[in-house]
């Protein structure tokens, strides 16, 4: 274990806090920063840290022990961890880390004796199109197999600088294979401004209603009543914070890049080959509601997007696209500010991103108030996905009407579809909305006959093959971008189990429906895995199921039984196979319990067994 | 002429501003909570408290009274969830009732009891917490914490001292103290906070007091949750 002294801790403090000033919002930002440089948060840090921020030392633990990316105690000097989402464990996953940990003598999920290395699962890196894939210390590696990870291997035991490690490791692809009007027709950065400027702002609002733009997280709540909700609201002046601009009070405009939901990567590419599409929207809902401030909110494990990120807004300042005056236009000013999450899940839900913006521990509001109303230091919040966020960029340079011709009646546009899992060709396909399941399938050579496709992650629906003809709209089989193919014979069970798994473990633990029975769910679920299952577990799922649905604080309890349901319902034959036996059967062997009585009293006749 | 809303049936009147559960409380109607107490502002996090609001479910103790609700609570699903909910409570951690000096007083016990749960149902997960007896008049035993936070928004919005926090996530979710050490006995908390009187559960406990009041004569000894804290009479 590293040692620091406190004059280490002050050395190494003293720079990252004089950077980040004195706002508390910034406190997971530079958490974030010395976990890179001590490998855990020492309580010495925290200490100083609270004292700069001057709020309680209580509240920096607090968020230190939410996040999965920070620790109070050390993690490797090179952390590995490997994305546990299903589409890498399909990929070999398990094998692979088993594999490393036995090459560099270390258990999963613990340190090495010397402190150089650890390794563990983490949830889904977002790379599900390039897998199986890992983190270390924060950068992406993808395709990894046995070669990569005896190269690994070696680079770690020769404690190589991350930095100094081949950049073959890290190469990630777009794997774009159908464009339609985000991703097929390139937009000059500025048109979209310039053509709201030119419009109007409330001229412009009418054409994003009139196209009818729905929010692209999956949520689908329609983008103009969003806006118009923020424009229209006065937020209550709250804790001295007073942020005037004009004599407007200031409201905010939020991307949401927490690109959480496994199987989801469309986000990853937008923002790596399509950033000034994005900021643009960010730019134009500005614009519309009123807005001179603004966060992109990018998850951890995209943090190696962040320096290109932040080259592309220089860019769009340096040619007044960002900044004071856009465009010239003297009463127009936006800023964007990048934020990193740390591995929460539960900060792609709206109130916990603005929770953890405020530097706290990521749990959802109560609402009502909605952001809108009441969201980023109590002011009127915009939080909108990334894509939404693209598509309105399109609409303000194209108009409403061009837009809502595009999809279908109740979902026009289009949706960039990340496909993963039994495929052929796996990345982002984008469509208008109404596209079948079997369409897509088709066109990314969906290995032999596909058995059941998980759409819109975990927190989505499966379908069996019976249904491939339904259409991917919010009428339908409303998504959030993610599609997993599984094939035939492909243990559904198991990806039942690991969502099931990934549920427990990104439940915020705020509320006892959601903290309790995620992870009762998760022990049925390896009960049965582990073949103790009885029939009664499965009415126990059931009912399980519905007090997550109806009590849960959130979306995420209230979705986490999704793929349990779905599963119970569509594939019974792959659970009741597991099963030990139709009636009940407790989680123990009873009677193997009396094993060491029968060897103790040297007896093994009838009486002595149960 | 005030407003109202319909709870079961019942027309229940309440003030702009107040919530579901406010204007329950006032008119005597008892919906089952745990981690909310009138004194603080409404956190929603045991969710027993839930509602049903035409035909949605909300959490009674942060959702508005608006005029012209139908509220529906003491009906057989809503109470069997809440039963569900406690028995999870239960389970998650380490209450050992007969050995828990808090017993009679304890509003989970007396929850559990109201809403008739006579198994934890759920297998018990025995978690490793850990009791923390290093002040030297309040005790700490997290075995039998529920989350609920009243001890962090009493010492916060009471005390101005802030002893209490929350850390770790979903079911390693933990509570912590605001010193280095990380014991209880290094904080600024005294035996007067309010923070160290507003346990529903024994989680923190008064030292030295522990049987002062014999068995048979504690709070809900005789008298259910619903009289103590409407009351009014369990018809």
């Amino acid at each position: 274990m590293q040692q620091f002294e406190f004059s280490d801790i002050s050395r190494i403090l003293t720079p990252i806090l004089a950077r980040h000033g004195g706002d508390a919002s910034r406190l997971l930002q530079v958490l974030l920063e010395v976990q890179d440089v001590c490998h855990f948060i020492p309580s010495k840090a925290i200490d100083l840290i609270a004292a700069h921020f001057g709020v309680p030392r209580v509240n920096v633990e607090g968020v230190v022990g939410f996040y999965s990316f920070l620790s109070t105690h050390p993690v490797g000097e090179y952390r590995l961890l490997f994305s546990g989402n299903i589409t890498d464990q399909m990929l070999g996953k398990d094998e692979l880390m088993q594999y490393l940990c036995n090459k560099l003598w270390v258990e999963p999920g613990k340190v090495s004796e010397d402190g150089l290395v650890s390794i563990a699962s983490t949830s889904c890196t977002g790379m599900c199109d390039q897998g199986p894939a890992a983190l270390i210390n924060g950068w992406p590696l993808t395709k990894l197999d046995h070669n990569r990870l005896d190269l690994i291997a070696e680079l770690i035991r020769s404690r190589k600088p991350v930095a100094d490690w081949p950049a073959m490791l890290f190469e990630v692809a777009d794997n774009i294979h159908r464009g339609d009007v985000l991703l097929g027709q390139p937009s000059e950065p500025g048109a979209a401004i310039r053509a709201t400027l030119a419009r109007g702002a409330k001229e412009t609002l009418a054409e994003v209603d009139k196209s009818n733009l729905r929010g692209r997280g999956g949520a689908g709540f329609k983008t103009a009543s969003k806006w118009s909700f923020c424009h229209a609201a006065i937020a209550e002046e709250e804790g001295g914070i007073i942020c005037d601009v004009g004599g407007h009070p200031e409201r905010f405009i939020v991307c949401n890049a927490d690109e959480g939901e496994p199987g989801t990567f469309k986000d990853r590419v937008l923002l790596n080959s399509y950033a000034d599409l994005v900021f643009e929207g960010m730019t134009v809902g500005a614009r519309v509601v009123g807005a001179s401030k603004g966060f992109l909110y990018l998850r951890g494990e995209y943090r190696y997007l962040l320096q290109q990120l932040e080259a592309v807004l220089k860019r769009r300042r340096e040619a007044g696209l960002l900044g004071e005056n856009i465009l010239g236009q003297t009463d127009f000013s936006f800023d964007i500010e990048i934020h990193l999450g740390a591995g929460a899940y539960i900060c792609g839900e709206e109130s916990a991103l603005i929770e953890s913006l405020e530097g706290k521990r990521g749990r959802p509001r109560n609402r009502p108030p909605f952001p809108v109303t009441y969201g980023y230091k109590g002011r009127p919040t915009v939080v909108d996905n990334v894509e939404t966020f693209a598509c309105a960029a399109k609409i303000a340079e194209k108009g409403g009407a061009w837009f809502a011709a595009i999809g279908t009646a109740q979902s026009t546009g289009t949706k960039l579809i990340s496909v993963s899992g039994d495929v052929a060709r796996p990345g982002i396909y984008e469509y208008p909305f109404g596209v079948t399941v079997s369409q897509i399938l088709d066109d990314c050579g969906a290995e032999g006959r596909s058995y059941a496709v998980q759409v819109s992650g975990p927190s989505g629906t499966t379908i069996s093959w019976k249904e491939f003809e339904r259409k991917i709209a919010f009428e339908d089989l409303p998504t959030a971008g993610a599609l997993m193919v599984f094939r035939r014979k492909r243990d559904l069970f198991q990806a039942a189990q690991n969502f099931a798994d990934f549920f427990a473990h990104e439940s915020c633990g705020f509320c006892t429906p959601c903290r309790v029975g995620t992870e009762l769910q998760k022990k049925i679920m390896s009960k049965i895995a582990s073949g103790y299952g009885t029939a009664s577990d499965l009415e126990e799922l059931k009912r399980l199921g519905h007090i997550l649905k109806t009590m849960s604080h959130c979306g995420l309890g209230s979705s986490a039984a999704n793929p349990v349901l779905d599963i119970l319902e569509k594939f019974p034959d792959m659970v009741e196979s597991k099963l030990k036996a139709f009636a009940f059967k407790p989680a123990f062997d009873l009677d193997g319990a009396l094993a060491t009585a029968r060897t103790i009293t040297g007896r093994d006749d009838d009486w002595a067994h149960l | 002429m005030s407003k109202t809303i319909t709870i079961d049936g019942l027309a229940v009147p309440f003030q702009e501003g107040q919530t579901i559960m406010d204007a329950a409380l006032v008119s005597g109607v008892y919906i089952p909570h745990l981690c909310h107490n009138p004194e603080f502002k409404p956190h929603g996090s045991c969710k027993l408290c839930t509602v049903n609001v035409n035909g949605r479910n909300v959490a009674s103790c942060t959702m508005p009274a608006v005029e012209g609700q139908q509220v529906l609570s003491d009906i057989a699903e809503l109470n069997a969830d809440r039963l569900a909910l406690t028995q999870m409570l239960f389970v998650e951690g380490n209450h050992l009732c007969p050995a828990c000096e808090k017993t009679g007083n304890c509003q989970l016990q007396a929850v559990a009891y109201y809403l008739g749960m006579m198994s934890p149902h759920y297998n018990h997960f025995y978690p490793q917490r850990e009791a923390d007896a290093s002040h030297p008049d309040v005790m700490l035993d997290r075995n039998r914490c529920i989350y609920c936070e009243l001890c962090v928004r009493a010492s916060r919005e009471v005390d101005g001292k802030n002893v209490f926090g929350l850390s770790g996530r979903g079911i390693k979710t933990l509570l912590v103290v605001n010193s280095a050490s990380g014991l209880l006995g290094d904080t600024d908390l005294a035996v007067t906070d309010k923070a160290a009187h507003v346990c529903p559960t024994g989680a923190i406990l008064i030292k030295r007091h522990g049987y002062a009041v014999p068995i048979g004569q504690r709070v809900f000894d005789h008298i259910t949750i619903k009289e103590v804290q409407t009351g009014g009479s369990d018809e």
